[in-house]
């Protein structure tokens, strides 16, 4: 088979049509050629083709268990069920960032046919810089971490298998939205460079790069909330955030994007903050592509495969330092030119959404210190570890200020608001959210200062954006108020609920997990709270590619009212030798019961086992959804539609616009 | 030179640092769990606690309450004996910090050589705070020659937007 030859061919021809993608266009739109602009387009469809063409080899050769390609015989096996096969293309290095890539292209391929009312100029700047960060990728590619190489000489007769914590329908899912977040914030860095580079800044800019910061954030959620949900199941500890450095790292470009969007609002509403937004955009998107390298680089994954290429590390660093580097220069050159003159008060929309970003930059600046600062600490000699509880800390202050300041703002108007209605706020929300900070708890067991914050924020965020509905609503009831509301209204509303459920999530299965390791054989039973976990039998299967352990549990209620049957394995993968736990799980919206096996005791059939009562624990990635499912209603709305047939719309509210005090609560 | 060193020490110290959502980890992942009795409710609480703060010194980034590794083990049983012993948390932590070093805590201490991790993001939040409180007065000392005159991009802006406006009524 020549098909990984066919397949390094269209990497290599990708290559060479994105080198093209990265200059002519550009050139171009510095001479004011029309044809030159006007190839970005059509480049844009051949690379994507080209790359395409290059995935779908590899992924032929994964399909047909081609072990002389080395990619594939270090990540595949014979016995593995094709799904995984096809998943197991993005399960190393190579092929992620190939994966990586694609998503690029693919991107790029969106703005270059949805761009059809933009100024030609812009279009080519936008593409053309696209092109530019898919010409590192792909010589990191092709120079470093070629997925094609073979190994002809030694094939081997089968390949050493995927990690069997990648086999699951989370880790088939879960990379690539993640990387459709990653790289979706290209655009917005796109589109910001191309604004700097032509030097126009405006409410324009903003409007079209708004959607696709959007529907990346959208992503990038999603991508979060299932590696999360994936790790809860999958890993058998029952944890669902570990602040790990490679969780820290996708946190990081979500944090500064969420950061990104609420300052576009501003942008394009009202002209403002123009030079901040570029600058949050370049960050975003510079904390993805950091992200994506501590994760990819090698260096987190195996010091075995840094130390024997350190080629790859270096070609990191460098793409990083050109990326941060050349577009902060560009910004130093670039953006002082570009100054607004639009005023605004101190109890502004405007003001409050400047105290959003703020908190939003500092909270990403602190996990980024945390994530990093054991690398210093090691430059000096030290070792440090920075874990759960300094990031939790940390957090226990930055989320109460983000959402009390959220609350309160929600009423705010651009420009101005009338004295008096913000501070009129605080007593509307605390005499629901006071009561909700003590009863809740109360009602789910201890009082601790952590629950009473977090439903205090939960109910205090609620209260205010259902205040908030009801303001927009006015006399015209709530139903047909509602239904008149724009749709990047709903999406806002519809954000901020998700983040209420988060923090209610959150707050509730981190303070009211109850969970104990206990010894049993079948025929045992354990109460734990209300419940009570019963071992009926082991059973000893065979699945697929591993040998399993499986646990048979019942659980009831106290009362002996049977809930439901739990299974917990124990597996063991054959090729690899790895154990892996596969926890039993009952999910429910209130509480999820779940067993994780642990060691086997010395004795016939008894076994340590983990047992656990997570309530709300649903809620976490719930809210996840929900501000997903908010991004994509936002965008959405009626003047998103592309081919407008006005080209440059203007900030909708102008220094003496009396429709700015008709329009409160708008930030969509 | 410096970015080889530090990319090397960056590998060095990443190796113990664990990988969650990393696509090619090479060692067994499975739930660790004892069974060991507490004479106190209260014991048996701190011992939670303690294992979920401390951090397996051997393993990628995992605490000693979700590790199987040996070495995690010894110290789960360490912790225990400790807890049974009466001694109190701090005593606790103090005795594995003199055995493994500050690795071995995830919280890290306080100290001049962590004074930027832990004052480092209050004193960026002042910088924004006063960051904004001098925009403000920048803003206020701009605004009159700025509301009273609108330059001539301004006006035309308005005028294009008020005719917009009429016009879709």
């Amino acid at each position: 088979m020549i098909l990984p030859e066919l397949g390094h061919w269209a990497l290599i021809l990708a290559f060479g049509i994105a080198i093209l993608l990265a200059t002519v266009p550009l050139i171009g739109a510095w001479l004011g050629d029309r044809l030159w602009m006007g190839v970005a387009r059509p480049f844009a469809v051949a690379q994507m083709l080209m790359i395409s063409a290059a995935f779908a080899a590899l992924s032929l050769s994964f399909l047909t268990d081609d072990f002389s390609v080395k990619y594939v015989a270090g990540n595949s096996n014979t016995l593995l069920p094709w799904y995984y096969k096809l998943s197991a293309v993005w399960g190393g290095h190579e092929g992620s960032l190939l994966l990586w890539a694609l998503i690029l292209s693919g991107w790029t391929l969106a703005v270059a046919l949805l761009s059809r009312s933009l100024p030609e100029e812009m279009v080519a700047r936008v593409l053309g810089v696209m092109g530019i960060v898919n010409v590192g990728f792909l010589s990191f590619i092709l120079f470093t971490s070629n997925p094609f190489l073979r190994l002809l000489t030694n094939t081997p007769t089968d390949g050493g298998d995927l990690n069997p914590l990648l086999q699951d329908i989370g880790l088939i899912m879960h990379p690539p939205l993640l990387y459709m977040g990653y790289v979706g914030f290209s655009v917005a860095f796109a589109f910001a460079i191309a604004a700097l580079l032509g030097g126009q800044l405006d409410a324009a800019w903003a409007r079209w790069s708004r959607p696709w910061t959007t529907v990346a954030w959208a992503f990038l959620t999603v991508g979060i909330a299932l590696g999360s949900w994936w790790a809860y199941y999958e890993l058998g500890w029952g944890g669902w955030w570990f602040w790990d450095p490679v969780e820290n790292a996708s946190l990081m470009p979500w944090l500064a994007g969420t950061a990104l969007m609420h300052s576009l609002a501003v942008t394009e509403k009202r002209g403002l903050f123009k030079s901040w937004t570029v600058l949050l955009a370049i960050f975003a998107f510079s904390l993805s592509l950091l992200g994506t390298f501590l994760v990819r680089s090698g260096i987190l994954t195996s010091v075995h495969a840094f130390a024997a290429d350190p080629a790859r590390g270096e070609f990191v660093l460098m793409l990083l330092l050109i990326t941060i580097g050349g577009s902060l220069t560009l910004y130093a050159l670039r953006a002082p030119a570009v100054k607004s003159r639009i005023s605004f008060s101190e109890r502004s929309r405007e003001t409050f959404m400047l105290v959003n970003n703020i908190i939003l930059v500092v909270a990403t600046l602190t996990v980024l210190g945390g994530t990093l600062f054991p690398l210093a600490a090691e430059y000096f000699g030290k070792e440090v570890s920075v874990g759960a509880p300094y990031f939790n800390l940390m957090f226990m202050v930055l989320a109460p200020a983000l959402v009390i300041f959220l609350g309160v703002g929600l009423s705010s108007q651009w420009k101005d608001t009338r004295p008096g209605v913000l501070l009129k706020q605080v007593p509307l929300l605390a005499v629901v959210s006071v009561p909700v900070a003590f009863v809740i708890p109360l009602w789910m067991g201890e009082l601790t200062f952590s629950a009473v914050l977090g439903m205090f924020l939960a109910s205090w965020l609620i209260m205010a954006t259902v205040r908030d509905v009801q303001h927009k609503c006015g006399s015209r009831g709530w139903r047909v108020g509602w239904l008149k509301t724009t749709r990047s209204f709903k999406g806002m509303v519809l954000g901020h609920l998700g983040l209420a459920v988060l923090i209610i999530g959150a707050t509730l299965v981190s303070n009211y997990t109850v969970e104990k390791d206990v010894r049993m054989t079948p025929g045992d039973a354990h109460t734990l709270g209300d419940w009570v976990f019963r071992f009926d039998k082991m059973d000893h299967l065979q699945g697929p590619n591993y040998l399993s352990d499986q646990g048979h549990f019942t659980v009831e209620t106290t009362e002996g009212k049977v809930v439901g049957q739990l299974h917990p394995e124990k597996r063991r993968y054959v090729v690899s030798g790895n154990m892996m736990t596969e926890a039993g799980i009952m999910a429910g919206l209130w509480r999820d019961l779940y067993i994780s096996l642990g060691e086997k005791l010395p004795g016939d059939e008894v076994w340590a086992v983990r047992l656990h009562v997570k309530p709300f624990v649903r809620w976490l990635w719930l809210g996840g959804l929900l501000m997903a499912l908010g991004g994509t209603l936002a965008v959405m709305d009626k003047r998103y539609r592309f081919r407008r047939s006005k080209p440059a719309p203007q900030p909708e509210v102008s220094s003496s616009d009396a429709s700015s005090a008709a329009l409160p609560g708008e930030t969509s | 030179m410096m970015a080889a060193w530090l990319m090397r020490a960056a590998a060095m110290q990443l190796m113990r640092v664990g990988l969650i959502l990393g696509f090619t980890l090479a060692l067994s992942v499975h739930a660790a769990v004892e069974v060991y009795d507490f004479t106190s409710d209260e014991g048996y609480a701190r011992y939670q606690s303690l294992t979920y703060e401390l951090r397996c010194p051997k393993c990628q980034n995992q605490n000693i309450a979700d590790s199987n590794a040996d070495i995690a083990k010894d110290l789960r049983r360490e912790v225990h004996r400790l807890i049974e012993e009466g001694q109190s948390d701090d005593q606790i932590v103090d005795y594995m910090v003199t055995r493994y070093g500050d690795f071995v805590r995830y919280k890290p201490p306080f100290n001049t050589a962590t004074l930027i991790l832990w004052v480092g993001p209050a004193v960026l939040a002042l910088c924004g705070v006063g960051g904004l409180f001098w925009l403000g007065r920048r803003r206020r000392q701009r605004q009159i020659p700025n509301e009273t005159s609108l330059s001539q991009d301004e006006q035309a802006r308005l005028d294009d937007l008020l005719s917009d406006h009429e016009s879709k009524k």
